[in-house]
């Protein structure tokens, strides 16, 4: 009975923490070298080879310079790998989160016009700390 | 190791450019000069820089907006961006580096290619001013 008890308190006290981790905020150099022009956008939305994808190309990313001195490419590179999803991939040279399947469903009918559906914090208030609960 | 690599990379960075914005102004000014003595950083040439298009589809006011104590809005994901002017925003100028950085992309985007020092000193004398 007592370990049954103590399991079962364990499991709740990690309830939490594993919701917490859920929405940890950006890695500190992730979200201040790619933060400033677009929300750092949570490294579990893209699979690691879409991400990959877009690290090999920062100096023409979406039409813009991001380039990163080679120290930062690999410190964010490895953030990135660590901690990408699983999900499908979604198409083409410069896969765009906004085309993933699940972004798709999930905003199918949510996206009001108007708003530009790569701003999260546009709508998701909490988009720059990682948060998109509302 | 680290840390001591970053710390000589700063003290490098503050002696060539000052940690100041008005620092940084005056380091671009003498870098210019260089090319032409005559250089004088110009409010002037600074405002019509940045507010003109050159060659791509963007100016400077297209992310950073006009006049650059206020907000701006970048031109491709909306995402808001804190004012340019130190004068609206303490953190702006204050990291050589940084700044380097950014004109390093922006100018990029903008013109195609690396700005001028005579550049970067009269955006500097406009954005301070």
């Amino acid at each position: 009975m007592k370990p049954l008890f103590l399991g079962i308190l364990l499991a709740l006290a990690s309830l939490p923490a594993a919701a917490d981790r859920q929405r940890l905020p950006p890695d500190p150099t992730y979200r201040a070298e790619c933060g400033s022009c677009h929300v750092a956008y949570p490294p579990g939305l893209l699979p690691a080879a879409s991400w990959q994808q877009l690290m090999a190309r920062l100096d023409k990313h979406f039409g813009s310079d991001a380039s990163l001195e080679a120290k930062l490419h690999a410190e964010i590179s490895r953030y990135l790998a660590a901690n990408a999803g699983r999900r499908t991939a979604p198409p083409g040279a410069e896969p765009r989160i906004t085309q993933t399947r699940w972004f798709l469903k999930e905003h199918r009918k949510e996206v009001p016009a108007g708003k530009n559906p790569a701003d999260c914090a546009a709508c998701h208030k909490g988009a720059d700390n990682g948060i998109y609960e509302d | 190791m680290k840390w001591m690599f970053t710390a000589a990379a700063l003290a490098a960075a503050g002696s060539t450019f000052g940690a100041e914005p008005a620092g940084l102004l005056a380091a671009y000014q003498a870098e210019a000069r260089k090319a032409n003595p005559a250089f004088a950083a110009s409010t002037q040439r600074g405002a019509e820089f940045f507010n003109a298009k050159h060659g791509n589809e963007w100016s400077c006011a297209s992310c950073h907006g006009s006049p650059p104590t206020g907000q701006g809005r970048h031109a491709t994901t909306g995402k808001a961006i804190a004012p340019l002017a130190p004068a609206a925003n303490a953190e702006r100028f204050a990291d050589a580096a940084k700044v380097e950085k950014w004109f390093r992309r922006n100018c990029n985007d903008v013109l195609g290619r690396a700005c001028t020092p005579a550049e970067k000193a009269d955006v500097m004398a406009f954005v301070l001013k």
